[in-house]
């Protein structure tokens, strides 16, 4: 560039000395002085020339040891702002709100869901202590998880104009350490139930029959499934991906320093919120049909043993299994 | 009441970083944190600026929007503030800033950054004006005592002005109109949705 100049600057010289004897000097003049913006970086420039992704962001260099001081203007803010005031709440209203509105729905139409030959009177187990404590480990953390998260998005609407903004700030942050805590042994659980049941949750045809008849839910009878049917199997692996997924954004998001950029934060940061919103209104539909929904099906979690005719009716393959395996129901001693 | 505003005169700021010292100085800003800071775009190239920035008190500031715990107001100067003693840390507003303003005292990792700091116009927080608690928590309060910003104030080159918007939009329209070139009014457009049309 120096040189480029040099070489103008003797041109413009040249032509001086030419034009001397050529012509008037006022053309001359108009050669001679420098403009001074001809090159000059302007903003409006730099503002036009921004693109989505890596290229969202003026910067230049900086002088203080603060490297990532040396962002200038990083207008993508506020798509994520947008994001976050508007889609964020919305998508988070509709997977929640919309999921009990369902489950309410389904009860009223459907109601509990009873075990049609009624209770054997004896049980089998399905869930021993440590299926239970894995199960329950990760499922304590993700209530936290969930009702934490919830108030960092809509905690400032529904819950800040109840107790006031010092006590909301107090709570809030207890949340969010909370949040930053628990997420460990909430990935832990999820790493252990990966390898606890991976083995029977490998989806097979025998799943597609099982969505054929409703599930048993939908339609009359009940069909036929293993260890988890069907729509366990969409529990498991919703658990397991979204799980996931909430684990390397969240990973990103606690440690921020490790994430390459604030543009990468807002992306993690969308995905963290988007994800964790869809994974609630599952567990909700999950918890539903694990409790209230179901006659008998509390038990599998709760005390690990469950009744023969929900196993047979439920999990008719597995019944025949664990028979095989010659495990032997236990008679209720309470009863009768 | 005045709307206040920066505005880098690109033009003439000669990247000197004096702004950048006499923040950190003046408002005792926690190690590890520049409040101003000046990057200087294509640089050793021909025609390259360099630009004061700081946080620009933004219309309607993403900052405040995105907030869970709402810890952000607006002075009647139009000067965005917050409150440390309800902010969480959470890093919201560092993620909505175009600016790159709101920063942490510790490099921030298992939720320990800290109460997030910024650039206060030099107008302090919420605690009473020019208290120690406030000084303590904000640095100095220059506009309760009727000054202005220092990072201005004392600017060498009257590159940076801080200020009344219209005063300052004016201020550098003219010199604009009279040197007949400017690089542009750095951050209006993003910040307050306008520039300073010449």
């Amino acid at each position: 560039m120096r040189l480029s100049r040099s070489i103008l600057s003797f041109f413009a010289v040249l032509g001086v000395v030419l034009g001397l004897g050529l012509s008037s000097p006022a053309m001359a003049q108009q050669n001679a002085p420098i403009n001074p913006t001809a090159s000059s970086v302007r903003e409006d420039q730099l503002l036009n020339a921004l693109k989505p992704g890596s290229a969202a962001e003026i910067g230049g260099r900086i002088s203080i040891p603060d490297g990532k001081a040396a962002t200038l203007i990083r207008p993508a803010g506020r798509e994520w702002r947008e994001f976050h005031q508007g889609t964020m709440h919305l998508v988070g209203a509709v997977a929640i709100l919309g999921m009990l509105a369902v489950l309410v729905g389904f009860y009223l139409k459907r109601g509990k869901i009873m075990i049609s030959g009624g209770p054997a009177g004896s049980t089998i187990t399905r869930f021993g202590a440590f299926d239970r404590f894995i199960h329950w480990t990760t499922a304590g953390c993700f209530i936290v998880l969930a009702l934490s998260g919830l108030n960092i998005t809509f905690g400032k609407v529904l819950l800040m104009p109840i107790i006031g903004e010092v006590g909301f700030a107090a709570m809030a942050q207890l949340g969010k350490y909370a949040h930053n805590y628990l997420a460990f042994p909430f990935m832990i659980g999820l790493a252990l139930m990966f390898l606890v049941w991976v083995k029977d949750n490998i989806p097979g045809m025998i799943d597609l029959q099982w969505f054929a008849m409703g599930g048993g839910l939908i339609g009359k009878g009940h069909p036929k499934a293993k260890r988890f049917n069907g729509g366990q199997k969409m529990v498991f692996w919703s658990v397991i991906l979204g799980g996931a997924a909430l684990s390397v954004s969240g990973w990103y998001l606690l440690f921020p320093y490790t994430a390459g950029g604030v543009l990468n934060l807002q992306f993690w940061n969308v995905v963290h919120g988007i994800v964790g919103v869809v994974l609630i209104g599952a567990m909700l539909a999950h918890a539903y049909i694990g409790s209230i929904g179901m006659e008998g099906a509390f038990d599998a979690m709760g005390s690990g043993e469950v009744d023969l005719n929900w196993a047979r009716e439920h999990h008719s393959l597995w019944v025949e299994d664990e028979m095989k395996k010659g495990v032997v129901p236990a008679r209720l001693q309470a009863a009768e | 009441m005045a709307r206040m505003k920066f505005l880098c005169d690109a033009d003439r700021c000669i990247e000197c970083n004096a702004c950048v010292t006499a923040c950190k100085n003046e408002n005792e800003v926690p190690w590890g944190i520049n409040r101003r800071r000046v990057v200087t775009i294509n640089d050793g190239k021909p025609g390259e600026r360099s630009i004061s920035m700081a946080c620009m008190h933004c219309t309607d500031a993403p900052c405040a929007a995105v907030c869970p715990v709402d810890c952000f107001y607006v002075t009647v100067d139009k000067v965005v503030l917050h409150s440390k003693d309800l902010c969480i840390g959470c890093g919201y507003c560092f993620y909505a800033c175009p600016f790159g303003a709101p920063q942490y005292p510790k490099v921030g990792n298992f939720g320990s950054r800290g109460k997030m700091d910024k650039c206060t116009f030099c107008a302090g927080g919420p605690e009473a004006d020019l208290s120690p608690a406030e000084f303590q928590k904000y640095g100095s309060n220059r506009l309760a005592e009727g000054k202005l910003p220092l990072c201005a104030e004392m600017c060498s080159t009257k590159s940076l002005l801080a200020g009344d918007g219209d005063i300052i939009a004016k201020i550098y329209k003219e010199r604009v109109v009279k040197r007949g070139y400017g690089s542009g009014a750095w951050g209006w457009k993003t910040a307050y949705k306008e520039t300073v049309a010449i």
